[in-house]
């Protein structure tokens, strides 16, 4: 009892801790990558290469004013940062990062480095909270009570109707492959075999697209849309509140290149991971996971530096006329595969 | 400790229900609706009907709400005045009729309820899906067909006139 609970709140820490060390990360990434796709130097004064760089911003975030505008909703102000990070944060529990059946501590089996291995909707838990994630930034433009706030709160709104569906829709198509909602069985059929990015290539592109539009990352950033709408919904945002905006959005892309990765690019498994078992598996086995994680994480600074934005009814139309359509041919390609015992 | 989750959330529900009809700012209306639905998410997940509860927050919370939410930001709902609001036959219909359809549901539903609280019932998607598509294959198939004819009508419906 008292071993389960330690080790299931190692894990909550080691998930914790590793998501928000990936946003200073992360940062450094994006500003050092924006620069080197734009042939300039980017921040390279503090500490080495510039990695202190993202530390030092934090801090700053930290000692700065908390300005609360006068005339925003108070409560819904205050609340919108706290769902936008809470939501961010709870997600990844569901993501097997790691194998490890094998493995215990303690005696506890630690079955797939994953911190909630009991809850058999799986997929679907991850999918229904990160939908959720939405809310805190329609009520930070709603209660913030300027317009440009109001208008990026109203895209994300609908942005996220447009690819919800086309995403959820591609997923089926995963799960119904694996005939499960679980994302270690997803993983296990994988390592059976081969990753479903091949046999499910336009799910795949689908989801890719999908969350892209997810992380409100360029080219569906329209919802902060800097050019047109200042910053969007956070606009009336500083300090802390708005450090938590920025922490969400670069957790919720930590989370969907890894369920991207869990999905489609074959989760923890590499070649020749069914020669070895117990410990050198899994450490093995989570080092695969973060590299294939590392590698989508790139994938979205590369593209945010080299696709411009989409035009609002643009990124409509493509969410309902292409994406869902697409969605749906891919589920009745894998409904068919599966009927005929190909996949 | 169910008890304390179940009544903290039970509660909230109904206290979220009533902001949700008689709060004067649709926004909160919407809000307090999604407070709602969490709180029957998180009974249905008590309930170990988890598949349920994931698919209460994933459709209502988190689409259908969110739709409610653009509408009416997007319309700009205005605040419901206090004389706007005095409409008596609306009020007390409006008090009347789910007290008589909440006697007469559990009228009708008490003895059912007390029957089957005793079997164990298994939540899991396989269990519901199975049922689905089986002993409730017609009625399934039913409200599908539904969902289409309302799908056709509202095509319909904002169809421009040549």
């Amino acid at each position: 009892m008292w071993a389960e609970l330690a080790v299931t709140a190692a894990k909550l820490l080691l998930i914790a801790v590793g998501l928000l060390t990936a946003i200073p990360v992360m940062v450094w990434v994006e500003r050092r990558g924006a620069a080197f796709i734009q042939d300039r130097l980017g921040p390279n004064r503090v500490g080495p290469l510039g990695l202190v760089q993202p530390i030092v911003d934090a801090v700053k975030l930290f000692f700065k004013e908390d300005i609360t505008p006068a005339g925003v909703s108070r409560g819904l102000y205050f609340l919108a940062p706290m769902v936008a990070i809470f939501v961010a944060l709870v997600t990844f529990i569901v993501i097997p990062f790691g194998a490890g059946t094998d493995v215990t501590v303690f005696g506890v089996p630690l079955s797939g480095v994953m911190v909630a291995p009991g809850l058999g909707v799986g997929v679907l838990y991850l999918l229904a909270l990160g939908s959720l994630s939405v809310y805190g930034i329609v009520l930070a433009g709603w209660s913030s009570n300027n317009k440009y706030s109001l208008l990026g709160a109203l895209r994300s709104s609908a942005q996220l109707i447009s690819y919800e569906l086309a995403m959820t829709v591609s997923v089926m198509g995963v799960i119904l492959a694996a005939g499960s909602l679980r994302l270690d069985a997803v993983v296990a059929y994988q390592s059976q075999h081969l990753w479903n990015a091949i046999p499910q290539l336009v799910g795949f592109l689908v989801f890719v697209v999908a969350a892209f539009a997810e992380t409100n990352r360029l080219p569906f950033d329209l919802p902060e849309a800097e050019t047109e709408l200042v910053a969007g919904y956070h606009v009336e945002y500083s300090s802390m509140k708005f450090a938590a905006f920025f922490m969400s959005e670069y957790v919720n892309m930590v989370t969907i290149s890894a369920l991207m990765v869990t999905l489609y690019l074959g989760g923890w498994t590499f070649p020749g991971h069914r020669a070895l078992s117990g410990w050198p598996l899994l450490l093995l086995s989570v080092l695969s996971m973060l590299v294939k994680v590392s590698f989508v994480l790139f994938t979205f600074v590369w593209v945010r530096w080299s696709l411009p934005r989409f035009r609002y009814d643009q990124l409509m139309r493509l969410g309902w006329k292409v994406l869902l359509p697409l969605a749906v041919l891919n589920l009745v390609w894998v409904g068919v595969g599966v009927g005929y015992g190909w996949l | 400790m169910e008890l304390i989750v179940f009544a903290a959330t039970a509660a909230l529900a109904i206290v979220s229900a009533c902001v949700a009809v008689v709060h004067r700012q649709p926004v909160v209306n919407v809000l307090s609706l999604i407070v709602t639905f969490f709180c029957v998410a998180v009974n249905f997940a008590l309930l170990g009907a988890s598949f349920l509860a994931a698919a209460q927050i994933l459709v209502y919370a988190g689409a259908i709400l969110v739709l409610f939410l653009f509408v009416v930001m997007l319309l700009n709902a205005p605040v419901v005045e206090e004389n706007e609001a005095k409409r008596p036959l609306q009020r007390w219909g409006g008090i009347l009729l789910p007290l008589v359809l909440l006697a007469g549901g559990a009228a009708v539903l008490t003895p059912t309820l007390l029957a089957t609280a005793a079997t164990p019932t298994d939540g899991t998607a396989h269990a519901l899906g199975r049922l689905l598509v089986g002993p409730h294959l017609f009625a399934f198939e039913l409200v599908s067909v539904l969902l289409l004819a309302a799908l056709v009508a509202a095509m319909v419906l904002v169809k421009r006139k040549q």
